[in-house]
């Protein structure tokens, strides 16, 4: 350190960086905190409505999502453009609902099955057909409690 | 007292592994949350076809979205902005409106539910709790908002409509627990909640879609 001191003499003194570990430390742990690691790759484009009355879902680890959108490009090919459903990471069909719930009710505890919510995003621009279906098969397996996933805005 | 033996580590790398780490953290996360509309839906239809329970029609108020995205209400055309205050109206009943929903008073209602084969306790609770907090005057109601929808309607329509009448019920909410303990509605400890979700329940049914109907 005297030889470099000795070196930058009279210029400005060098910021010492001891502290710095500990700022991106902060950092690091701000980020690990308030983010939630990507559910799943999206393999449907969906554009979340919008809603007032939107609330937040309280126990995020009891939620299965659903996702109904039209394919992304590169998808399209093997899909077609109409919206289709997407169950974990594939794309599936109707039918497979009734199995991915059960499914995803073995991966908890038995006793938080009957609190799981089966929440649909879906994008705005898809028919209601394709939401009723789902529907009607989520209630024919007993899975009843559901959410309209929405995006949060105070005012239209 | 400093005796040579144990070198001291080198920390200058340490910002880097750390650097490492949050850019890692960075994009593997996201930081949305899920927000949206929880609803709970009817159980599935049970046994052989049921009888059509009959209802008293004024009970019933009709939301319909039809394939072009228009609404009706109650078989007239209406347009969504309209359709929070007339769920409000629909469901208080103020001018006691012979077309809209049949209001009965709680103490009819204890009444009922003490005279019945089977009295349910924990309403038997509630309804008491009711008439000694928030008073003997409050009405409940009959009323059902039924929300019918077409294969070809669009969901964000959908979603709007949904959300115009779960908010015409969370106004209600809030504006009786804002009289009664001047506080918002989710501020409330459980039984209050309790005793204005009984007052106020998410009478929404939607509709079975008409092919589950036929057989």
């Amino acid at each position: 350190m005297a030889i470099f001191a000795k070196k930058m003499k009279g210029g400005s003194p060098a910021i010492s960086t001891a502290s710095l570990p500990d700022i991106i430390f902060m950092l690091l742990f701000f980020f690990m905190v308030s983010t939630t690691m990507k559910e799943v790759e999206y393999k449907v484009n969906i554009k979340i409505p919008e809603a007032t009355e939107a609330k937040k879902i309280e126990n995020k680890a009891l939620v299965s999502y659903i996702y109904v959108g039209s394919p992304v490009t590169s998808m399209q090919d093997k899909y077609g453009t109409k919206p289709v459903i997407q169950l974990n990471d594939q794309i599936a069909k109707l039918s497979d609902i009734q199995r991915w719930v059960e499914e995803e009710r073995g991966k908890r505890d038995e006793s938080d099955v009957p609190k799981m919510t089966f929440s649909l995003k879906v994008d705005e621009e898809a028919d209601m057909g394709i939401v009723v279906d789902i529907k009607q098969e989520l209630r024919l397996v007993q899975a009843l409690k559901i959410n309209y996933s929405s995006r949060k805005v105070t005012q239209k | 007292m400093s005796r040579r033996g144990i070198p001291e580590v080198n920390a200058g790398s340490m910002a880097d592994i750390a650097f490492l780490l949050l850019i890692f953290f960075l994009v593997t996360t996201t930081m949305d949350v899920d927000t949206g509309i929880i609803r709970k839906l009817p159980p599935p239809p049970q046994g052989p076809k049921q009888e059509n329970v009959k209802v008293n029609e004024r009970n019933v108020f009709v939301v319909l979205i039809n394939p072009d995205n228009l609404l009706a209400i109650r078989g007239n055309p209406a347009d969504v902005s309209e359709l929070r205050y007339r769920v409000v109206e629909f469901f208080t009943n103020p001018s006691n409106n012979e077309n809209l929903s049949v209001q009965v008073n709680i103490q009819d209602r204890l009444n009922d539910e003490l005279n019945s084969e089977e009295p349910d306790q924990d309403l038997i609770n509630v309804y008491k709790n009711i008439i000694s907090e928030i008073g003997g005057g409050v009405n409940l109601t009959k009323g059902v908002v039924s929300l019918q929808n077409d294969r070809g309607t669009k969901y964000g329509k959908y979603i709007e409509v949904q959300n115009e009448i779960v908010g015409a019920i969370n106004d209600l909410r809030n504006e009786l627990s804002m009289q009664t303990w001047g506080k918002d509605f989710i501020h409330l400890n459980d039984d209050q909640q309790k005793m204005i979700k009984t007052i106020y329940p998410f009478a929404i049914s939607e509709a079975e879609p008409r092919s589950l109907a036929k057989d």
